[in-house]
């Protein structure tokens, strides 16, 4: 996994806020920061690694339980202030390899600690904040679903050194019981199993790819065209439904989900018990 | 000598565990009510399996039914944990999720309408992976969106468990209920051990596996809310009390403040022994200080 560095999340951060370091009584892992983009003062979140993390399993930028909390509390402080004014945006920059695996972990509930920030970013997002998801590493599996993928609009750089995926190739391989080579040839033809940025675009769960020249070290020109992408993807967002809906009606979706379509115009049409007539 | 001694309860229980997910559905919905929806009949069948040479199965081992419990308007969606090991593809998430869904629309109607999911689950299945992740996503969000109106009840009887991504739905569950057989945690210990060694965790260790992902222990903790023994009568019960007790007052998954004191709390220097955990998170406590 040497092509993926893990700095991007920080990179980004900066670039976008212009700060670099964590709120006060946070761990160093969460960055948050609120900074103008457009006409809005949004709200910036990522994910970085902590070398001298508290907990041993979550030191190099997993997503463990002081960071599933700390997202979910620097997010839900967002609803509570706007709760009667403009919702402002959250923007979430992902860049995180996995969840942590740890005994202490389990130990402790991670799965509420990912629970707690997937909840705050789906309850910010129903109660009409933007909220824009920006890819511009890894994102996989329980990383992503506890940072990222409750947004209304995710974007992602179209470039090799990001990837979304469920789990990563070596364990993939393992689990379904093939070579990692198997596994690469297999996921060139079947779409959902691709580890390509390019083929998950076409599940039509992303709202753009976004180019930049150059994903590490960005210019002021990169920095400004995803800044303008990040403001046309929120106020897509404020004139669109606050649930999922659009990623299921996409265009990429109504080829790749033509199944997931199929079950819920079933379950729709049996929804209501028909009268023997 | 007492007859009892001879008819002990186990001996008049019907095991729950041994129903497969239809029985399991049909066994929570009062008698009588129970109608499956986009049934194996239909053949909404996944399709990314076939292609990889696995037999694919006609309700995608997911099985959606509707009925009440209770007299009140209820939809059971249940995972076969013997159908790829009740993992989420791309039909299974999306026949769990559109029926949330439905049920959400009907309590916006005015028809109180709740949930309960049968959580049998390793999380993503594989061979449909980034449409499994999606589909759990998708999922998630529209239990967020039903526990608004209507409780979303969670229960994990065993034997396969809920993992991965699907114990990040439990998490935002209205109520978790277990058996002792069940577990719930995100990772399993074979992934620990594959990740970060054996001395980390100890895949083999049956006793540990049990003592910190085990239902026993998720209740003493305050994780679940109800824990119950192996039997269809009183698994149905649970749930007919927590759909009838409501929309609890705050989540858990919201209890953000509660739990962050608490892992802030935890000394991170050594493992922690589960059982001396159960004192530090004491079950009843989560209700004392929620934000």
């Amino acid at each position: 996994m040497s092509e993926f560095t893990v700095v991007r999340g920080k990179v980004w951060f900066r670039a976008l806020s212009d700060r670099s370091s964590s709120m006060p009584g946070d761990p160093k892992s969460v960055l948050t920061a609120d900074a103008p983009l457009g006409q809005d003062q949004a709200r910036f979140l990522c994910v970085v690694p902590d070398p001298h993390a508290r907990f041993p399993c979550a030191r190099h930028g997993e997503v463990g339980l002081e960071e599933g909390y700390g997202l979910a509390s620097r997010v839900r402080e967002v609803i509570e202030l706007d709760k009667n004014k403009t919702k402002r945006p959250i923007v979430a920059i992902v860049d995180v390899k996995s969840q942590a695996y740890g005994r202490r972990e389990e130990t402790a509930a991670i799965f509420l600690a990912a629970a707690a920030a997937a909840d705050a970013y789906g309850s910010a997002r129903l109660a009409g904040h933007p909220v824009i998801t920006l890819v511009v590493g890894q994102a996989l599996s329980g990383a992503f679903l506890t940072h990222g993928y409750q947004a209304n609009r995710i974007l992602a750089f179209d470039d090799d050194g990001v990837m979304i995926h469920a789990m990563h190739k070596e364990a993939a391989a393992r689990i379904t019981l093939r070579s990692v080579a198997e596994l690469e040839k297999l996921a060139k033809e079947i779409v959902p199993l691709s580890y390509d940025i390019r083929d998950f675009a076409k599940l039509g769960l992303l709202h753009k790819l976004l180019h930049v020249d150059n994903p590490e070290n960005p210019s002021q020109e990169d920095i400004r065209n995803v800044k303008d992408e990040l403001i046309s993807a929120i106020e897509d967002a404020r004139i669109s439904p606050v649930d999922l809906s659009n990623r299921l009606e996409s265009k990429g979706a109504l080829e790749t989900r033509k199944a997931s379509l199929l079950v819920r115009s079933t379950l729709a049409a049996q929804w209501v018990e028909r009268q023997a007539s | 000598m007492s007859d009892e001694r001879y008819s002990p309860d186990f001996i008049n229980r019907q095991s729950f565990i041994e129903l497969d997910a239809r029985e399991r559905a049909t066994a929570l919905l009062d008698v009588g009510t129970a109608r499956e929806l986009v049934g194996p009949f239909d053949r909404v069948e996944s399709p990314w399996l076939a292609i990889q040479g696995v037999t694919p199965q006609s309700d995608d081992g997911c099985v959606v039914m509707k009925g009440k419990i209770g007299g009140q308007a209820a939809v059971v969606v249940a995972l076969e944990g013997a159908f790829q090991g009740g993992s989420m593809g791309e039909v299974s998430g999306e026949k769990m999720t559109a029926a949330l869904d439905l049920a959400c629309a009907d309590n916006e109607k005015g028809v109180p309408t709740s949930a309960v999911i049968l959580l049998e689950t390793g999380g993503v299945r594989l061979q449909e992976a980034n449409l499994g992740l999606a589909a759990i996503a998708e999922l998630m969000a529209s239990i967020l969106t039903l526990r608004k109106h209507a409780p979303v009840i969670c229960l994990t009887a065993g034997t396969v468990g809920c993992f991965g991504g699907m114990a990040l739905a439990a998490g935002l569950a209205s109520y978790v209920v277990m058996t002792r057989e069940a577990r719930l945690g995100m990772n399993g210990p074979e992934v620990i051990e594959q990740e970060n060694g054996v001395e980390e965790f100890d895949s083999s260790d049956r006793a540990l596996i049990w003592a910190i992902h085990g239902g026993e222990q998720r209740y003493a903790t305050g994780l679940a809310d109800a824990l119950v023994e192996d039997d269809t009568q009183q698994v149905a019960e649970a749930i007919r009390r927590l759909t009838l007790q409501g929309v609890p007052p705050v989540h858990r998954s919201s209890q953000v403040e509660l739990y962050r004191n608490r892992i802030e709390a935890l000394d991170t220097s050594a493992q922690w022994d589960p059982k001396e955990f159960r004192s530090l998170w004491v079950k009843g406590d989560s209700k004392e200080k929620t934000q």
